[in-house]
């Protein structure tokens, strides 16, 4: 009986918290069929805030997934003064809300700031601007591929890599031909959350943005302004959108997951 | 020589794994590293390969000096105690590894893999993952995948560490069997005195970081230079201070000259072979002797017997180690 009360509550649990809110908002965007939900999704503003999200997350997937396994393998393989300052370092953006970021960011990036102001002066605008949104974007989802891709290094151990280099393959090569197979399924993850993370993110961007319709606006923002101006339709549309672009995403990197070995 | 390896130093932090240490190994030998674990034979090997670099010291492989080159300039094969499969690949991609990062051609790599995988008896799991292997097997392959390449060396870190008794035993005679086919210059680390006796023409006893003696198997259990090696190859006791081995040990029920008196505590029959344990001056020692003679002397616990080293028996002063 114990274990029937224990998936009960847990699915009771899951129901109220995730299941319900999600579906209700899916419910709200398709209650007056598909037609109006093709509409907000078509306004020059929606299709720019895609476009926006679109290109942030991947320039933010991109350089997170170089810079995670890079990483990765540097906190998995080798040892050095400095390394658990650096471990923690990694961590620090779960520490820090999103909010706190786009702040700092401004601080150090922001035109009056010495940094930013410098780079204005050679015409590079960091703040309000792409730039800055993607840093923010990198900022908050940093540790999601070294986190993935660091157990598994560790757990794979170095000697795959050095009987590959007894039979003759380079430094380029062992990595190619056995790391990155070797961490595939863990660096997909890794990229799925990074890219999950990038789409939703709110807090930092909406200060670093300046939330600035049809220039930098995202999806996430989207919703917020149209919700703030009670266009429910328009938000509710955008946030399912949202939703089933994360979705989609994951359940492709399942299809797309080749068959691992062992 | 295919190995020469001169006055090498490796420290790991403050701890001197490797002290000074010269070996030679001719070609086309078969060369055990034996020694106690952390005695510094795994890093000797590894240093061999180019896997650790010395901190002193030169490595000269078929007259190359080859201290600061690449583990993938050697031409070195290296067989891991733990494998080290690529898991990702199939028994066949393993085996190919090698040749396809020299960019052979694709019939030649075929044949190749085709004709290891039968050298090696696991031409019928060409295509299954290591995974799907036994221990065994995937050892096997990994012999396979490090000969592949022609090397002008292989050197095998513990290879039958991982395996439990039966199938290291096999593999033991197999890897004898495969090295007077192949003829490719072996060193092999061991801490299995028996297996380096059994398989090796030459062995090297590495303890502490230093060599303590190097030789056939035979001239290392017949003449050791220290106690350390003596104890190390086989089993010793002690009569009168002096180490000897207990099947060079004379027993008798009548008074030996230069014999001494001892009594018998314990008989231990082993099928062939009769262990005759003795108390001789409040001390422990034991002699090993055929089933023949011990009914000939029909020995009890309690009994006084009278005992000396055999006339070619190997003696050592126990006290120096």
């Amino acid at each position: 009986m114990a274990k029937y009360a224990l998936r009960l509550f847990a699915l009771v649990y899951l129901l109220f918290l995730l299941a319900l809110p999600v579906g209700l908002i899916v419910w709200r965007t398709f209650g007056d069929g598909i037609g109006p939900v093709i509409e907000s999704l078509s306004s020059p503003e929606a299709v720019h805030a895609f476009k926006i999200t679109i290109v942030v997350a991947l320039w933010a997937v991109a350089i997170n997934t170089v810079f995670g396994v890079g990483m990765a393998i540097l906190l998995a393989r080798r040892r050095f003064p400095g390394k658990r300052l650096l471990n923690a370092l990694v961590d620090l953006p779960l520490a820090v809300s999103p909010v706190v970021v786009g702040l700092a960011l401004i601080l150090v990036y922001g035109r009056y700031a010495p940094v930013g102001g410098w780079l204005e002066g050679h015409g590079i605008q960091i703040i309000f601007s792409m730039p800055g949104m993607i840093m923010a974007t990198v900022f908050v989802s940093l540790p999601l591929v070294v986190r993935a891709v660091e157990p598994v290094l560790v757990e794979m151990g170095e000697e795959q890599e050095q009987a590959a280099h007894t039979l003759g393959a380079s430094a380029s090569q062992t990595f190619r031909r056995i790391t990155i197979p070797g961490i595939r399924a863990a660096l997909a993850y890794g990229v799925v959350l990074c890219l999950a993370r990038a789409l939703g993110e709110y807090g930092a961007i909406a200060v670093v943005s300046g939330r600035l319709v049809g220039q930098t606006q995202t999806l996430t923002l989207f919703v917020d302004e149209r919700f703030q101006n009670f266009e429910e339709q328009d938000a509710f549309a955008a946030a399912t959108a949202l939703a089933l672009i994360a979705i989609t995403t994951l359940l492709l990197t399942k299809l797309l997951r080749p068959k691992d070995g062992d | 020589m295919a190995i020469e390896v001169r006055n090498v130093t490796k420290t790991f932090g403050v701890t001197p794994v490797l002290r000074d240490v010269s070996i030679d190994v001719a070609s086309g030998s078969l060369t055990a590293l034996l020694g106690p674990s952390g005695g510094g034979k795994s890093t000797l090997l590894r240093v061999i390969a180019g896997l650790e670099v010395p901190d002193s010291g030169t490595v000269t492989i078929n007259g190359i000096d080859a201290t600061r080159l690449a583990p993938q300039r050697r031409n070195v094969g290296f067989v891991f105690q733990h494998y080290a499969a690529f898991k990702h690949m199939t028994v066949h991609d393993n085996v190919a590894f090698g040749l396809k990062i020299r960019k052979r051609p694709k019939t030649e790599i075929r044949k190749r893999v085709a004709e290891l995988l039968e050298l090696v008896h696991i031409e019928q799991f060409a295509d299954r993952y290591p995974a799907q292997l036994s221990g065994g097997q995937r050892q096997r392959m990994a012999l396979a995948r490090a000969l592949a390449v022609e090397p002008q060396v292989l050197l095998l870190d513990e290879p039958f560490g991982a395996l439990d008794a039966q199938v290291r035993k096999e593999l033991r005679a197999w890897l004898r069997r495969l090295h007077d086919e192949v003829h490719v210059t072996t060193v092999f680390v061991t801490h299995d005195q028996e297996e380096a006796i059994e398989v090796a023409d030459e062995i090297v006893v590495l303890a502490d970081g230093i060599v303590e003696q190097a030789g056939s198997p035979q001239e290392i259990y017949d003449n050791p230079d220290s106690p350390f090696v003596m104890r190390f190859l086989g089993p010793v006791t002690e009569i009168d201070g002096r180490l000897v081995r207990p099947h060079d040990i004379e027993l008798s029920d009548t008074p030996l000259p230069d014999g001494a008196t001892a009594t018998v505590t314990r008989i231990v029959r082993l099928g062939f072979e009769v262990r005759v344990e003795m108390s001789l001056d409040g001390r422990h020692t034991w002699a090993q002797i055929t089933r023949g003679a011990a009914e000939r002397l029909n020995l009890a616990p309690g009994d006084t017997v009278h005992v000396r080293p055999t006339a070619d028996a190997r003696l050592i002063p126990a006290g120096a180690s």
